[in-house]
């Protein structure tokens, strides 16, 4: 019988770590299988960032860099211009990239560097306890605001996808979800598209994939899907924001 | 009919596959659990399976395998 379903070769046998149902484990899974499809395997750079994505350098199959917190797309650059026939790409949280390293994410993005950028946006600190994130949807309950985020005390949240499509620099800005299967296929399909667009040197593309923490969310993981697919695309709506090529058509 | 193969020890009894079946064939075991004590996913009715890896490509923790 042929092999309907098989784990890509681009991961690792290491045990994910993540919590049960964490959406982590699809968006590496996904992100692996481009890469194997890209040929990318033996020439591929990804940069881990902190947060629970930490150890993604034991579960991709390829040279992995871990960055300071924050500096993923800062390390990036500095390997893609290094070495730039190599593949090179950074996944991040929310805390990584939408907080501390919003600096280097907005700034790699209107240079317009020939990197991809994973940005896994669960709306919350999953690794720290569950307090509240530049991403925290408005009412949302989190550790540091127990009430749910009140704009006038905790700010608004940050639509990072949105933001990044106003600058001149990236190829490609998208935002897709993983609730469903459907939601899954297209998903990878965003993630091909910013691979695709990095090998045709088109300059900076992210992907952004609405996550789910049932841990710290407090819901199960069918719920916690559910959640993101009816609470978090009002605030984060899903879509392509930006596409180079399209607007070249 | 298409073979499915659990890594069981992976397994951490999330129930995405449950819902992502279209036959409904997947259920969290009752009685069988792992080294990390999770409920694990498991096949009551292999026969009706069409083997659309829905169940696979809805996994977190690549637990499945699909023949076909």
């Amino acid at each position: 019988m042929a092999k309907g379903f098989k784990k890509t070769k681009m991961l690792t046998d290491t045990p994910f770590h993540y919590c049960p149902g964490c959406t982590h484990g699809i968006a590496h899974r996904l992100t692996a299988e481009v890469l194997e499809e890209i040929g990318a395997e033996g020439n591929c750079v990804g940069v881990a960032p902190v947060g629970c994505a930490v150890f993604a350098y034991n579960y991709f199959n390829c040279d992995m860099q871990e960055a300071a917190h924050g500096r993923a797309p800062a390390v990036a650059t500095g390997i893609k211009r290094v070495h730039p026939d190599k593949i090179v790409f950074s996944y991040q949280g929310d805390g990584d990239l939408a907080s501390i390293g919003m600096a280097e994410t907005v700034h790699a993005a209107a240079r317009g560097e020939n990197i991809t950028v994973i940005f896994i946006n669960n709306s919350i600190y999953g690794m720290t306890g569950g307090q509240m994130a530049p991403t925290t949807l408005e009412g949302q309950k989190a550790t540091t605001c127990q009430a749910g985020r009140i704009p006038e005390l905790n700010g608004n949240p940050v639509n990072v996808a949105e933001m990044l499509a106003q600058l001149k620099g990236p190829s490609y800005i998208a935002r897709v979800g993983l609730f469903d299967l459907k939601h899954v296929m297209e998903a990878k399909r965003a993630i091909r598209k910013a691979f695709d667009m990095q090998i045709n040197k088109k300059g900076f593309a992210m992907v952004e994939i609405l996550s789910t923490c049932p841990t710290n969310w407090g819901l199960n993981p069918i719920d916690a899907l559910e959640w993101s697919k009816n609470e978090a695309t009002k605030t984060f709506p899903l879509g392509v924001f930006k596409d180079i090529t399209k607007e070249e058509e | 009919m298409a073979k499915l193969s659990f890594n069981k020890p992976l397994c951490k009894g999330c129930g995405l596959c449950v819902t992502a079946c279209p036959k409904k064939l997947l259920s969290l075991s009752k009685t069988e659990s792992n080294a990390n004590g999770y409920f694990v996913a498991v096949i009551e009715n292999e026969e009706a399976c069409i083997g659309c890896a829905a169940c696979a490509t809805m996994c977190p923790d690549c637990v499945i395998e699909v023949e076909r």
